[in-house]
């Protein structure tokens, strides 16, 4: 009798849910991951503070392209450490041997990712207002940044996990991620400047539609050919 | 290496009295434009983009056919392709600039659609290259590029499109077809319109010729491998 508890669908769920808390768990111990991406998104905010010589009015105008940049190079760090983690402590292996889809593989890691990347900007916001005095809780803000942090996970684990089997691993990410992530960027910045600004949602619809198509094309390409980036 | 077989010798030669021809054509045979000798560099720069694009098109399906089937050559041919296109296009954004600064008094315009479309496509191809380079098993290397190269090409419309729409408040669409050129100022006379096509179809040959060799180079590093790994047993 097929028992409904060892269906297919629900062991992929279960491979995915052990593998982000598997992430998640071994993170919070450790917390490694975490406090590196932060300094690293702080000290980016900091230096966009000297190179950019902020007076009140310019600061408006760029606020989302410091953001969104502070986002992109804090998740590429965040991108490189989980893979490189899996790949040098033997994880992958192991995971591969389970019986389950290597898309599991996939969504458990892209997951935890975007749950480090949302982490990280979550308290990076807050910050930024802090430091200049901008109120960034737009409820329409935080909408982007979630679909941008998505698309960008989704193709990001796919290119992290190729670029970790390379040699020159860590530069290697950035080269590969960012000109393939440019319309995220694109269509994050102007929608991002769009609700700061507080422009008609109706007129920043073809950039969240962007968003919106970007990631569920990409996520769809990304989990279909994981396998062959995995496979050994 | 196997010597050339007859076609591509003679390939080599039609390619090269081609291009001299459509050099003639492009300075003598075309009139001179109302916006002056500048306009001359289009008959050039056209030709290469369009080749370097349907180049970095065939790549893809190469990358697809991999993918699916798992033959070497397949890997062969989608690298050619990428390489030769990549100096093709990078001619045809030289071309471009060079062109621009005559027309337009600046080297580059972030607000062209599809000037910086191109140079997105080129870093993406250009990393494919840096991708290769650093991964020795040359299974790995052929899946691994294949995987890039398919995430690269179906990121390039969407770029396209997300870089027309953030522009289109402030400036109107450009030329974005071959269709649309035809149309253009740039070909008011038949006789450009002959060049036009001729040296479109001048290049073309120019890069089937240089993806052959590029092939047969390719297969010749297949064999060098496979000859290595032997001798290392």
């Amino acid at each position: 009798m097929h028992s409904k508890k060892n269906s297919p669908v629900r062991n992929f769920f279960r491979a995915v849910g052990a593998i982000i808390w598997k992430d998640l768990s071994t993170e919070f111990r450790s917390r490694e991951l975490l406090s590196a991406v932060l300094i690293f998104a702080l000290l980016v905010i900091l230096i966009f503070n000297f190179a950019l010589e902020l007076d009140v009015k310019t600061r408006t105008s760029v606020t989302s392209g410091v953001l969104w940049v502070t986002f992109a190079f804090a998740g590429t760090i965040g991108l490189n450490r989980s893979m490189a983690v899996e790949k040098d402590r033997g994880c992958l292996e192991g995971l591969l041997l389970a019986p389950v889809d290597r898309s599991a593989i996939y969504f458990g890691k892209a997951i935890s990712n975007l749950a480090f990347m949302l982490i990280i900007e979550a308290i990076i916001l807050p910050v930024y207002s802090l430091l200049y005095n901008t109120n960034l809780f737009n409820l329409g803000l935080i909408g982007v940044i979630l679909l941008g942090s998505v698309g960008y996970v989704a193709v990001g684990t796919l290119l992290a996990s190729m670029a970790v089997q390379t040699r020159t691993r860590d530069v290697l990410l950035p080269i590969l991620l960012f000109p393939v992530v440019i319309p995220i960027m694109i269509a994050a910045v102007k929608a991002s400047n769009g609700f700061l600004q507080g422009i008609a949602i109706t007129e920043l619809m073809p950039y969240i539609n962007l968003l919106l198509v970007y990631d569920v094309i990409f996520i769809a390409v990304a989990f279909m050919v994981f396998d062959y980036v995995v496979e050994e | 290496m196997q010597p050339q077989p007859l076609a591509l010798k003679v390939l080599n030669i039609a390619s090269a009295v081609l291009l001299a021809i459509a050099t003639g054509m492009v300075f003598f045979y075309a009139q001179l434009a109302e916006s002056g000798p500048a306009q001359r560099i289009f008959y050039f720069h056209v030709a290469n983009a369009w080749v370097g694009m349907l180049g970095f098109l065939a790549a893809a399906v190469a990358s697809v056919a991999y993918l699916r089937t798992h033959d070497i050559k397949w890997d062969v041919v989608e690298l050619a392709a990428i390489e030769i296109s990549l100096v093709f296009f990078f001619i045809a954004i030289m071309l471009g600039s060079i062109w621009a600064k005559a027309e337009w008094n600046t080297w580059w315009r972030w607000e062209d659609n599809r000037l910086v479309t191109a140079a997105i496509m080129e870093m993406i191809y250009f990393a494919y290259m840096l991708l290769r380079q650093g991964i020795e098993d040359s299974d790995r290397r052929a899946r691994f590029s294949a995987v890039y190269a398919l995430v690269g090409s179906l990121s390039v419309p969407i770029t396209f499109m997300s870089i027309r729409w953030a522009n289109a408040l402030f400036h109107p669409l450009v030329i974005s077809t071959v269709s649309d050129a035809i149309k253009t100022p740039f070909l008011a006379t038949s006789e450009m319109k002959l060049t036009f096509f001729f040296c479109l179809f001048t290049f073309s040959v120019i890069f089937i010729n240089l993806i052959w060799h590029r092939i047969r180079l390719g297969n010749l590093e297949q064999k060098v491998e496979q000859l290595k790994l032997k001798v290392m047993q």
